[in-house]
């Protein structure tokens, strides 16, 4: 119970992030949006087994944290609550290709273990991108530059109203969750069944509200369609982060610069 | 102005499982009355509440503001004329930012941009929310809720203004300026509450509905000296005008 409470005012965390004055709050949400999306595409278009290509991008999430003014212990903490869904897709690769790909001195490396390192370093800097968006930008603004890119109306609708009413349904099963603990004793009362009606009361309830939210809405004139009224002017300084970041990432996509960088040692070692 | 009046004739609902719960009820209220509907739980008052502004309509009888009877063909006149104020902000609060909630219902109507941003602020500053504008609603706090649910109705320009329990789940000193706020409007008043020192503030008129009637309806002051009337619709006299327990005590 505990602990739904703490990941809930984490989220809030989340949000009061997106309140601070930084240039990368600054920057218009479309400009946020799009980079992040290139750059998602470009970290996840690498083949199964790359991952010297894919290190240079550690750059994004590094400068953005820093002009953003965000504590990266806290998105670290983030991003390893949501790792065990990338563990769990990746861990069966060493199991099923055996075969040896690198030899580090005298250890072999299978194709699985390599392939499985991708994917957890793929997951961490997508997740990343996607957090420090959340926490540059704040969902609210998120949205309405994915409304303003053309995203459905209705596709955006469900996200706000989804983030809008996700504290009061949590409080809502807190609430519950608290009744129960309070009249079960030595674990009596905290059975299967006792959940089970809870989970329904709570959908009563929640369908309940949500016919009370559409009266309120149609009270105030609800036509099926929502507005918004909210101009966004796009900047220069937008594009060019837009635009700047994406050629960069097109590059480290295009070209290895981590062997570059390694022939470069060598060669100056040699 | 006629459209500030609300018509009330022997008015029949039930609900879709059966239950009857308004059995004929009639009453007028006119321009700038502020009236209030008391009665016990289950009485039927926000179901009634809610045939103001054709949430719900009529099975038998009609509801009329001003001229028009609220039909479904009526309804946009009637929902702009009719500011419908609920219970738990929390329904009536859905946009992402107070600001966007307030504009929600002038957006509706289709108002220019400007126009739009000229009666949220006016609306917002009529209940000194204009600080709020730019936070999430669910970070207020219980008044502010219902100061900014208030805005949200009034950037409507209703003529009338209908709350259901709106001195609920505040704290004293909110609950005395939300009335100090009420008090200053010159809105036409529907007010459901169990608060009912809040009546005797407020409502110079009662309405008392008891198993879907109207069991009385007349001047705040005599209602509530009406201990019979009261008691037998589960109600009790206002803590004001009953006996101070300090200086006498029972």
């Amino acid at each position: 119970m505990g602990n739904i409470e703490s990941s809930l005012l984490n989220i809030g965390y989340l949000e009061t992030l997106s309140y601070q004055q930084t240039p990368l709050h600054r920057l218009d949400p479309r400009a946020k949006l799009l980079t992040t999306l290139v750059f998602i595409v470009a970290v996840v278009s690498f083949g199964k087994y790359e991952i010297t290509g894919l290190l240079p991008f550690v750059i994004y999430p590094v400068v953005l944290i820093a002009v953003g003014n965000l504590p990266p212990g806290y998105l670290a903490k983030k991003i390893l609550l949501a790792a065990p869904f990338a563990f769990f897709i990746g861990i069966f690769n060493p199991l099923l290709d055996r075969a040896v790909m690198v030899h580090l001195g005298p250890i072999g490396i299978s194709g699985g273990w390599v392939s499985f390192g991708s994917i957890m370093i793929r997951f961490t800097l997508t997740v990343s991108a996607a957090f420090i968006l959340i926490a540059g930008t704040g969902l609210n603004a998120v949205c309405l530059g994915l409304d303003k890119l053309g995203a459905p109306r209705s596709f955006v609708m469900q996200l706000l109203f989804l983030y809008r009413y996700i504290f009061v349904l949590t409080d809502e099963t807190l609430r519950l969750a608290r009744a129960r603990a309070l009249r079960s004793f030595q674990g009596r009362g905290m059975g299967f069944k006792v959940f089970c009606s809870m989970i329904g009361q709570l959908l009563l309830r929640t369908l309940d509200r949500a016919r009370r939210i559409h009266l309120a809405m149609l009270s105030r004139g609800f036509d099926g369609r929502i507005h918004l009224l909210r101009p966004l002017h796009l900047h220069y300084g937008d594009v060019v982060f837009c635009l700047g970041w994406s050629a960069l990432f097109v590059l480290l996509r295009l070209y290895n610069v981590s062997q570059w960088w390694g022939n470069w040692v060598m060669g100056l070692i040699k | 102005m006629s459209h500030h009046i609300i018509e009330v004739d022997d008015l029949h609902y039930s609900y879709p499982d059966g239950t009857q719960v308004l059995k004929g009820v009639s009453f007028r209220v006119t321009h700038g009355e502020k009236v209030a509907l008391v009665g016990a739980n289950g009485a039927g008052k926000s179901t009634l509440l809610l045939q103001f502004n054709g949430c719900l309509l009529p099975e038998a009888g009609r509801v009329r503001i001003g001229e028009m009877p609220v039909t479904r063909k009526t309804l946009t006149h009637v929902r702009r004329t009719v500011g419908l104020i609920f219970q738990d902000p929390d329904d009536q609060l859905f946009m992402p930012l107070v600001y966007d909630d307030v504009a929600f219902g002038p957006l509706n109507l289709g108002l220019s941009p400007e126009e739009v941003d000229r009666q949220v602020m006016q609306a917002l500053a009529a209940v000194g929310a204009v600080h709020l504008k730019d936070r999430p609603p669910y970070h207020l706090s219980g008044g502010e809720k219902r100061a900014v649910a208030i805005a949200a109705v009034l950037s409507l320009a209703p003529a009338i203004l209908v709350m259901d329990e709106p001195s609920s789940n505040l704290d004293p000193k909110t609950r005395r300026q939300l009335i100090e706020l009420l008090k200053s409007f010159e809105h036409s008043l529907i007010v459901a509450t169990h608060d009912l020192d809040l009546v005797l503030d407020l409502c110079p008129r009662t309405l008392v509905l008891k198993e879907g009637r109207i069991a009385a309806d007349g001047p705040t002051r005599e209602i509530m000296a009406d201990e019979t009337l009261l008691a037998s619709c589960n109600l009790e006299k206002p803590l004001r005008l009953q006996g101070c327990p300090v200086c006498h005590p029972a």
